[in-house]
Order: structure tokens, then sequence, then C-alpha cells
């Protein structure tokens, strides 16, 4: 990561009617980051990727991106980033080859480029027997992979994507953030919202967002370590049962699924404490809520956990 | 597309939530769904999986009595779909892909629209309403309209509307694309308060760690369903550690590479 200007965001508001969407938000997005923009549903989310991407104008605040002013240069700004919105924003009877195509050009990608990359990009995400469907003939998540491939046909500074694999498939999703691997190699900044957790835990650096307001920014690493307690693996037959037994008890903060298994975050922090000898070191208050037969060890924080414990923090 | 010897109506258990042979739909020369057979027995969370654009909304729309098939046959809670789509109709829910609300109406005017298109007695309708705002947390916000609600709030609308009537078997297209993993949670938690009712539910989801909470998956790649189990099972399959995430790759892999593609 280099010194230069990524984003700087300064007091960036702007409301409809009574509702403040985003409410003076203040953020930097270093040059280079993927940086990964999480937050409840109605967090304002959406709201500032638009006016970052100069298709909303901000009531008060503004948005260095790359030393040029969101408010004040938008049309500078504007060649310069790619914008995926979450609404199906193609040519519904354009086939996927010529809604590309036609995206591109008005996008001013060169012709020998396009001809290249939408193969290419088609392929990648096994959309390229459908190349001469309609689009409006699409499954859902095919929609939305041909916007993610139109968005990815030019090379822009800066990408900012509004939750782009809702809908799409596990594989699909491991080869768009294999492609977005490789515009962060290139040194491109990225700004995806998402819902995912485990899309956060491959960002570079995120972001939570609640009521319009950035609450806590840095690496996944660095909002990790901030979260008070110990997160741990419980292994028992009924995992549901053992969710709703430690559901609101004292001492625990959160628990959630996670595959067979539940992970319950305890408002210890059990690492800083020496684990009494020959016993494990859980506590008690936990260790009698568990059935006889539990497995239970400590585990590393997870991005699940950081979301539902900062959402929780949010409403109160 | 190859042609089996599909097991006839004989064998047929009529308790079951879903009995379904050798369904095909075709649009023009492309085969969506390309010879189906599936078995959901009563009161199970089956979660049906796979890649995008393989089958899994067209198989759901032949299901609900949407669109006609092409080939084959589907009873579903013992009647034939195909022939009387219309009872059917009337003891399942649907919860389709895009939320089906009307966004200038209120909370209460959607479920109002629903209960009547369900053909709801007053005092039905009143308790009906009262469990579903209840269940979705909605209370106090009858008087709002849909737009307004952020997406957690409409997607538990939503599955009001689709249950107004007491569906006796729901099915849920990707009813939690797009929510925060805490809403996500708390759907979840509604469903199994459904699936404790006895109510049978059909799911489709990308996320694999949902599809570990279902009783059984079966998983569909070209139209083609190719391999089903309980989760246990499936990650069985694939060795020791795997996780259903690592299930789906694979079997899109396998598929890919045999040339399963229409
Ligand atoms: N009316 C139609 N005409 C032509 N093709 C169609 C039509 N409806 C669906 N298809 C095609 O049928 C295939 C299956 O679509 P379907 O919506 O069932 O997929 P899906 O498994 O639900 O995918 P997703 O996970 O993306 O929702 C896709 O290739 C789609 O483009
Ligand atoms: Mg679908």
């Amino acid at each position: 990561m280099t010194d230069d200007p990524g984003l700087a965001i300064r007091g960036l508001t702007k409301s409809f009617g009574e509702i403040e969407a985003v409410a003076g938000v203040e953020l930097d997005v270093p040059r280079g980051a993927v940086f990964g923009l999480l937050g409840p549903d109605g967090a304002g989310k959406s709201t500032l990727i638009r006016m970052l991407a100069t298709v909303l104008v901000p009531d008060a605040g503004d948005a260095e991106i790359f030393g040029l002013s969101a408010a004040h240069s938008p049309d500078r700004l504007t060649p310069r980033i790619g914008y995926m919105s979450q609404r199906f924003s193609m040519y519904p009877d354009l086939s996927v080859a010529e809604n590309l195509e036609f995206f591109a050009r008005i996008r001013g990608v060169p012709k020998p480029r396009r001809r290249e990359r939408a193969p290419e990009l088609l392929e990648s995400m096994g959309m390229a027997p459908f190349a001469k469907r309609q689009a409006r003939l699409l499954s859902g998540g095919m929609k939305q992979k041909l916007m993610l491939a139109s968005t990815l046909m030019h090379d822009p500074d800066l990408l900012l994507l509004d939750e782009p694999t809702t809908g799409v498939d596990p594989v699909s999703r491991r080869e768009f953030w294999r492609i977005l691997a490789d515009i962060h190699a290139e040194g491109r900044t990225v700004l995806v919202a998402t819902p995912y957790m485990d899309e956060a835990e491959r960002c570079t650096h995120v972001g939570f967002m609640d009521a319009g307001r950035i609450t806590h920014s840095g690496t996944p690493q660095e909002l990790k370590d901030a979260i008070p307690g110990t997160l741990l693996e419980v292994i028992a037959p009924d995992p549901r049962a053992v969710l709703a037994a430690l559901r609101d008890q004292p001492g625990i903060s959160g628990a959630h699924l996670l595959g067979n298994t539940v992970r319950v975050l305890v408002a210890r922090r059990l690492a800083d404490e020496a684990p009494p000898p020959g016993s494990a070191v859980i506590p008690d208050t936990v260790r009698d809520l568990l059935p006889a037969n539990a497995e239970i060890r400590p585990v590393e924080m997870d991005m699940e956990s950081v979301f539902s414990h900062l959402a929780e923090e949010a409403a109160a | 597309m190859d042609v089996h010897d599909h097991p006839t109506t004989a064998e047929r258990d009529p308790g079951a939530a879903l009995f379904v042979r050798g369904l095909v739909k075709t649009f023009g020369s492309f085969t969506a769904v390309a010879g189906i057979d599936v078995d959901v027995p009563r009161g199970q969370v089956f979660g049906f999986l796979g890649p995008n654009g393989s089958g899994k909304t067209t198989t759901i729309r032949m299901l609900t009595g949407s669109i006609a098939p092409t080939a084959g046959e589907a009873f579903v809670l013992g009647e034939d779909v195909i022939r009387h789509p219309e009872r059917v109709r009337a003891r399942i829910g649907y919860m389709s892909q895009k939320f089906s609300l009307f966004e200038d109406l209120t909370v209460a005017e959607n479920l109002r629209f629903y209960a009547q298109i369900h053909g709801l007695g007053r005092d039905e309708f009143a308790e009906r309403r009262a469990w579903i705002l209840h269940m979705a947390g909605l209370q106090g916000r009858e008087d709002e309209l849909a737009r307004n609600l952020s997406v957690g709030w409409r997607q538990r609308l939503s599955l009001g509307t689709a249950t107004i009537h007491s569906p006796e078997l729901i099915f849920l297209d990707e009813p939690t694309s797009g929510v925060d993993p805490v809403a996500r949670r708390q759907f979840w938690e509604l469903l199994y308060e459904l699936a404790e009712q006895g109510i049978t539910l059909f799911v489709t989801t990308h996320y694999m760690d949902e599809a570990t909470h279902c009783n059984r998956l079966a998983f569909v790649y070209g139209g083609k369903l190719i391999a089903q189990g309980t989760p246990t099972e499936l990650r069985d399959s694939f060795g020791p550690g795997a996780t259903l995430e690592d299930v789906f790759v694979g079997l899109e892999e396998q598929s890919r590479l045999r040339g399963d593609d229409r």
C-alpha cells in the first residue's frame, strides 16, 4: 500500500425527506485497498456508494477521490470509476454479448480489448454458453453475473460494487473474488458492499456502517482484535438446542450456528488469563449450560461474530 | 437428455409433500429442466441447491403450478399439480426470488390483499394477521408502507404473505439473498418455527451454512439432479473434513468436466 491518496470522505451527508440516510460519514480508504463495506440492512451503504459514484449529489460534505472532489469535479472523476448498482441495469432485450459490447463501447473501451475481455469474463463466470441469450431470459444469478462482467469490462481506477454477489452461486463467487484479487494486484482500488462475512474476510480493509455513519473501520484483524471476549466453538449432537440454551445468558455476548457447530462469544477475554492447570479454559458459566458430551474449544474470532457484536452494539 | 425408466405413480406415497418423476421443461430448443425426480416427505426442510441457471426456479415454478411442464409428473401434497394447479395453490405458499410485495400498500394492506386472494374469512384473517405480525415482529408497524421497510422486514412480511392461508408446504426461492447476517439468522429461526409446526419447506439458497440446516439436500446441475442426501452424507462422501462448500464446488466441477451441461 502506498501513501497515494485513495478516498478521503469528510462529513458526507444525504437525506431523503425526514430520513438521514448518510449522516456525516468520515472515512479514509487507502489507494489499492479492497475495502469491504459492512452493516445492517438500511444502514445507508447504497446511498454512500451512489454519492461516491457521483450519481447522487450530497447535501453536505465531500469525498476526495484520487485528489478530485466528487462534489465539484464529478465530470473528471466519473471516467475513472466503475459502478455496479444493486438493481439490474442491463437491456432486457439485448443478448448477453450485446449488452457487454454496448456498455463497454460507451465507456470507451477500445475494440481489441472488448473482443478479448468479453469472452474471457463470460468463460470465467460459466456464462459462455449463454452469450446469445436475451438478458431478460437469464436466471436471477445469471443476471447478476452479467452485471458483474459488464462492470469488469473496463479497467477503472476505482471499482464501486454494491452487493455484487447477491444470488451468485458459490463457484462463481470464488471466481469473482479471484478476479478481484487480480484487480487488487494491479493496484486499483475496490470498495465493495457485502452481506457475506466470508467475503469480508478477504478484504484488505473493512468498515462497519450503521444508521448513516461509519462506526468502525480497519483491517479485518483490527476489527476482530477490538471485540472484547473470546470465541468458543461447541460441537454437540443438537446444535440448535445448544444455541437456545446459550441465548441471552449472562457472560455470553453472542452465539450463532456455523455449519454443525455453535460459535459462542463469551464476554471474558480468556487468552489474558493463565489457564488453570489440567482443566480447560472454559468458564463454568458456559460449561454448565451445555450438555455433558459437548466438545468446547477456543477458536479465532470470525467476521460473523464481529458483525453480530457491532450490530448489537449499534442497536443498544 | 438421457431417458430413464421412471418409477410409476403406483409406488407413490399419497402422504408425501412432493413426488416428482421425469419433470422436464424446455423453452424453444433449450432444456431448462431435463428430467428431475424428487421425493420430499412431509415435515422436512428440503434444500434445493445448484449453480446459477441450473433450473431451480424453473422447477419451483412448475411445482407451484405457475408454468406447465413439458413432460413428467408432479404430485404436490398428493394432488396432481399439472391437472389441478388450483387445488395445489390453495395449500402451498410461495416466496419468490423477488419479494412479491406491493410497495405502496401498507403492511396490513399487503396481508389483507393476500388473504382476499385466498378467500380467508374475517375471523380467520384476524387470527392469521395477528400471528404473522407477531412472528415477523411487525406489531406496531401495520400502517407503514412496504417500500419504507428495510430488507429484513420486507423479507419477513413476504414470508407472512406467503403463509397467510396456513399452507402445508412452502416454497422459498432464495429467501435470504442480500439480507444481512443477523437478519438472515433470525429468518432461519422463523423457518424452524414453521418446520416445528409440521410445515414442509422447500428452500433454495446459495449460502452453504444455511444448507447445513436442511434435513436433506438435492443438488442440480444443467437441469438434472446429480446428488442427494443429508448434509452429513454429502459431506462424508467428499472425505473427512469436507464442508458443504467443498461439496458444492466439487460436484460442480465433476459435472462440468463430465460435460453435463445441456
Ligand atoms: N422463459 C425462458 N426462456 C428461455 N430460457 C429460460 C426462460 N426461463 C428460464 N430460462 C433459462 O432456464 C435456465 C434455468 O433458469 P432458472 O431460473 O430455473 O435457474 P436457477 O437455478 O433458478 O438459477 P439462479 O440460481 O441463478 O436463480 C437458465 O439458463 C435460464 O436462462
Ligand atoms: Mg433461481
